[in-house]
C-alpha cells in the first residue's frame, strides 16, 4: 500500500504552482477579478501549452492519458493559486467525451480540446436547482431546445456537454440555435451564463451511465477545487496573523486568534485524504466511486465556505473590504459549494448510496 | 497512488483465514477448558500469529515483534478477520502503545531487551505517571522528587489521574531530579516497580462511574539507578516521545471509524416516530456530515502512514490527529444521545427495573461521557490548539508558557 502522490504527481503540482506564481500571481488574479471577462487568454494559452487541456484525454487523441486523481491534483493547485478561467468545465467536458464518446466524437473533439484550440463547457442546471441527471427535463434528440443555467464560460465555449431528460448527455456545438446570456456571477474569475438552445443540432453522447459518472467526476473536481481554495484561505489568515500588529505584538500572539486558526486548520487539513480517495475510487474502486464523490463534494465545499468566513473575520476590517484578496477565494468557495447542488443534496445522496 | 484491494490482498486474506482456522478454531478448547488453559492457549496463539507477521507488525523481531512493512489495507484485513473469529489480539495497553515505542526510540539496549519482549507479550503491565495535583497542562512544573541515594533512586511525591495504576507492574514516571535548573531541564524519566511498600495506589471514581484512573502516593519508593530512560535531566525530551505516541494512539483514525459504524447501527435500531431513526432525513444529514470528517481522518491517516514509512515530511496535519479524533468522538457522542432519547436519562450503571431496558445503550451512555475524558487525557483540546498553532502553523509561542519556562 502507498496512499500518497507519486513523484510525477508531485512534479505536476509543482510545475503548475510555479507557472501560476509566475504568470498569474495574486496581483494578476485581482486584475482579472475586477475586469470584464473573468478570463485571461494568455494565461489560458500557457496552461494549454503545459498540456493541462488534455490531462485525462487518451494519448492517441493528443492528451496525457492520466487519471481523475491527476486532474484533481491539478485542480487543487490551480484553485490555490486562484487561477481564472474555464479549467474545471473544460476538463470535465473532455473527460465526458473521453469516457463515453464514439470514435468519431473523440477524433473530432478531443485533440482540439487537449491542445486548447477549442474550448468546451458543461451545461447541467435547469430551473429551480435541478442539477442532477435524474432531474433533467431537456428533451433529447437531433435538435434540442431549452435553457441551461450556470454554464461556466458559456460565452467562450465552442462546445457544450448538455444534460438531457432521462439522465443522458448530448454534444451541442456553439452556433446554430445556440445563444448565451452571460451574467455577473459572484466568483468573478469563473464567469457563467445561461445557455439557450432553440432547435440546436445535437448528438447523443454515451449512454445513461455516462452522465452519472460525469456527475461523480464533477463532485471530485469541485471537492479538489474547494480544498485548494480552503488551503489558500487558511494560509492567508495565518500569514496575516504573523504580520499585523496590535497592542504592540503581532496578533498571532493572542491565544483566542491562535485557537481559531488552529481550529480552521483542523477542519480542512485532513480533507485532503477524502478528496484523494474519492478521486482514486473514481478510477479504481467502482463500488465506492459515487458515494465518496458525493461525500467529498458535500464535506469539503462546506469546509471551504466556513474557512472563507473565518478568514474574513481573522483579517478584521480590511477583510471586509473589496480591496482585500480574501474575498477572491471566499467567492471561489461560494461557487464550489453551490455548483451541482448544495452540501445537503450530496449528503442525502451519500446516505442513500450507503444503503442506510 | 496504490491503494486497492488487489489480488495480492485477496491472497493475503486467504492465507490469514487458513492460519486462523488452523490455530484458533471455533469452539477452540472445548467445554471443559479451564481459565488457565484458555490463557495459555491464547498466549501460544499470539506467539504463532507474531511469527507469521499478523501481530506486532511495527515491533522489531529481536524484541518480540514481527517487523512488517506498514500497510493499512493488510492491517484492516487482519483486524476484520481477528474480530470475526474472536482471535486474541495484541495486548494494546499503555505499555505497548506508549512505553514500547519510547524505549525503541530512546532506550538503552539492555532496557529494550528486558522490557520490550515482556511488555509486547502482555506479561508486564504499565501505567503513566506524569500528571500531579498541581501540574496538568503545565506538566513541566511537576514536583515529585527523585534523589539518587547509592545505587537507587528514592522517590517522594504524588501522581494523579494515573490510568490502570491499580493493575500495573511498572510505572514510567517523570520526577524532578535536578532541582536547581530551569523547570524543563530538571526532569528525569524513571521506570518504577509498582509492587513495593513505598507506592500506594488509591482508585478515583470517574463521572461515568468507571474507576480506570487513580492517585499514587510515593513515599521513599525505590528503583535501580540505571532504570532511567535517557540521561539525567533529559526526561522532558523523552516524555515528548511518549506523548507523541499517546496522541497518535488517541488520534488513530480506527477509533472514529469503528465508533461511526456503531452509531450507524444505533440509528438503525432506535426509533423516531415509530420508524427506524435512520430513515429520518435529519439523522441521515447528521450521519453523512459526521462521515465526511471520519473518512477525511481515515484517508489522511493512511497518507501519513505511507509518508512516514518512506521518510517523507508529514506536514502540519501531524500535529492535529488527537484533536481531529476527539472532535469526531464528541460529534458521535452527541448524536448517540439524541438517538437514545429517554434512555439518556438513566444511569448507565443502574441496577434493577430502571436498567432493564438499557442493554446495549449502557455502553453508549458511558461512551457519551468518556468521550470527554479522552478529550482531556494526553493534553486538553486547548493545549492541542496551542501545539497546532505554534508548531503546525508557525505562530508565536505562548507568552506565559515561554515566561514560566525561563526562556
Ligand atoms: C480519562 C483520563 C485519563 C488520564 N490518564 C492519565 C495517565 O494515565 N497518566 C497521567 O499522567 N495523566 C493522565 N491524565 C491526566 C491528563 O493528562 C490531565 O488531566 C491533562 O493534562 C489536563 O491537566 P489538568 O487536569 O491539571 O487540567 P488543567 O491543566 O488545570 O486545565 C484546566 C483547563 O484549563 C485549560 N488550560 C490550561 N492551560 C492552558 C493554556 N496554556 N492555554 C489554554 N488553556 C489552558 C485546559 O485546557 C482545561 O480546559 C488523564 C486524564 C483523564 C481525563
Amino acid at each position: 500500500m502507498n496512499f500518497d502522490t507519486s513523484e510525477e504527481q508531485e512534479l505536476l503540482q509543482e510545475t503548475i504552482a510555479q507557472f501560476v506564481a509566475n504568470e498569474c500571481p495574486a496581483t494578476r488574479v485581482r486584475e482579472i477579478f475586477d475586469g470584464d471577462t473573468g478570463h485571461d487568454p494568455a494565461f489560458w494559452k500557457g496552461l494549454m501549452e503545459l498540456g493541462l487541456g488534455g490531462l485525462v484525454v487518451p494519448e492517441r487523441f493528443g492528451g496525457a492519458g492520466l487519471e481523475v486523481i491527476d486532474l484533481a491534483l491539478a485542480t487543487e493547485t490551480l484553485a490555490y493559486g486562484g487561477a481564472p478561467g474555464p479549467f474545471f468545465a473544460h476538463s470535465l467536458a473532455a473527460l465526458a467525451i473521453a469516457l463515453g464518446g464514439s470514435d468519431a466524437q473523440c477524433e473530432r473533439w478531443l485533440p482540439r480540446l487537449a491542445s486548447g484550440e477549442a474550448l468546451a463547457s458543461v451545461a447541467f442546471a435547469e430551473a429551480d436547482g435541478c442539477w442532477q441527471p435524474e432531474e433533467w427535463q431537456l428533451a433529447p434528440g437531433l435538435k434540442v431546445s431549452g435553457a441551461k443555467h450556470f454554464v461556466p464560460s458559456a460565452e467562450l465555449a465552442d462546445l457544450f456537454v448538455v444534460g438531457t431528460a432521462g439522465g443522458g448527455l448530448a454534444l451541442v456545438a456553439a452556433g446554430e440555435g445556440v445563444s448565451v446570456e452571460a451574467y455577473e456571477g459572484v466568483d468573478r474569475v469563473r464567469r457563467m451564463g445561461t445557455l439557450r438552445l432553440d432547435a440546436a443540432p445535437a448528438e447523443v453522447l454515451g449512454d445513461a451511465a455516462l452522465a452519472a459518472r460525469v456527475r461523480d467526476a464533477a463532485c471530485v473536481l469541485l471537492a479538489a477545487d474547494a480544498f485548494g481554495t480552503a488551503q489558500r484561505l487558511l494560509d492567508m489568515a495565518v500569514d496575516y496573523a504573523k504580520q499585523r500588529e496590535q497592542f504592540g505584538v503581532t496578533i498571532g500572539h493572542f491565544q483566542a486568534l491562535k485557537h481559531q486558526l488552529a481550529d480552521m486548520a483542523v477542519e480542512i487539513e485532513p480533507a485532503r485524504g477524502l478528496y484523494w480517495y474519492a478521486a482514486h475510487a473514481f478510477d479504481h474502486v467502482p463500488e465506492d466511486s459515487a458515494r465518496y464523490a458525493a461525500l467529498a463534494k458535500a464535506h469539503i465545499s462546506e469546509r471551504a465556505m466556513q474557512l472563507g468566513r473565518d478568514a474574513v473575520e481573522a483579517h478584521g476590517g480590511i477583510g471586509f473590504t473589496w480591496e482585500c484578496d480574501v474575498q477572491i477565494w471566499f467567492k471561489r468557495a461560494m461557487l464550489d459549494r453551490a455548483w451541482l447542488g448544495t452540501p445537503d443534496v450530496h449528503r442525502a445522496r451519500a446516505a442513500d448510496l450507503a444503503g442506510w | 497512488m496504490d491503494f486497492s484491494y488487489g489480488p495480492e490482498y485477496d491472497d493475503f486474506r486467504g492465507e490469514l483465514k487458513g492460519f486462523l482456522a488452523e490455530h484458533w478454531p471455533a469452539g477452540g478448547g472445548g467445554e471443559g477448558e479451564s481459565w488457565e488453559d484458555m490463557v495459555e492457549r491464547a498466549a501460544r496463539f499470539r506467539a504463532q500469529a507474531v511469527e507469521q507477521g499478523y501481530l506486532l507488525r511495527w515491533v522489531p523481531r529481536q524484541y518480540g515483534g514481527s517487523e512488517q512493512e506498514p500497510d493499512a489495507v493488510k492491517a484492516a484485513i487482519i483486524r476484520e478477520e481477528f474480530h470475526r473469529t474472536r482471535a486474541p489480539d495484541e495486548p494494546r495497553g499503555i505499555g505497548l502503545m506508549m512505553l514500547v515505542p519510547t524505549l525503541l526510540e530512546r532506550g538503552e539496549e539492555w532496557q529494550k531487551e528486558k522490557f520490550v519482549p515482556a511488555t509486547v507479550a502482555g506479561d508486564y503491565k504499565w501505567c503513566q505517571g506524569y500528571s500531579e495535583p498541581g501540574s496538568g497542562s503545565d506538566l513541566a512544573s511537576l514536583r515529585t522528587r527523585g534523589e539518587l541515594v547509592g545505587d537507587e533512586w528514592v522517590i517522594n511525591g504524588q501522581k494523579i489521574w494515573t490510568t490502570n495504576a491499580i493493575d500495573a507492574d511498572y510505572m514510567f514516571c517523570l520526577c524532578r531530579t535536578e532541582p536547581d535548573v530551569p523547570k524543563h531541564a530538571g526532569i528525569s524519566y524513571l521506570l518504577v516497580p509498582m509492587k513495593q511498600p513505598g507506592v500506594e495506589v488509591r482508585p478515583l471514581k470517574q463521572m461515568n462511574g468507571g474507576q480506570e484512573f487513580n492517585e499514587i502516593f510515593l513515599t521513599d519508593a525505590r528503583t535501580p539507578a540505571d532504570w532511567i530512560v535517557g540521561k539525567r535531566g533529559e526526561g522532558w525530551l523523552v516524555s515528548r516521545t511518549t506523548l507523541k505516541h499517546e496522541r497518535a494512539g488517541i488520534g488513530n483514525a480506527l477509533g472514529p471509524v469503528n465508533a461511526f459504524q456503531g452509531v450507524v447501527q444505533l440509528a438503525k435500531k432506535t426509533l423516531r416516530a415509530g420508524r427506524p431513526a435512520i430513515e429520518d432525513p435529519e439523522v441521515r444529514q447528521r450521519l453523512a456530515a459526521i462521515e465526511g470528517y471520519v473518512r477525511s481522518h481515515e484517508y489522511s491517516s493512511h497518507r501519513q502512514t505511507s509518508r512516514a514509512f518512506r521518510g517523507k515530511d508529514l506536514g502540519r496535519v501531524s500535529t492535529m490527529s488527537k484533536l481531529i479524533s476527539t472532535n469526531i468522538g464528541s460529534e458521535i457522542a452527541k448524536l448517540s444521545l439524541d438517538l437514545l432519547g429517554d434512555e439518556g436519562m438513566i444511569d448507565p450503571l443502574a441496577q434493577g427495573e430502571s436498567a432493564e431496558s438499557l442493554g446495549a445503550s449502557r455502553s453508549w451512555l458511558t461512551q457519551y461521557m468518556f468521550s470527554l475524558g479522552i478529550a482531556i487525557a494526553g493534553g486538553t483540546a486547548n493545549i492541542q490548539r496551542n501545539v497546532i498553532g505554534e508548531r503546525g502553523l508557525g505562530l508565536p509561542r505562548d507568552y506565559y508558557a515561554q515566561r514560566s519556562s525561563g526562556k
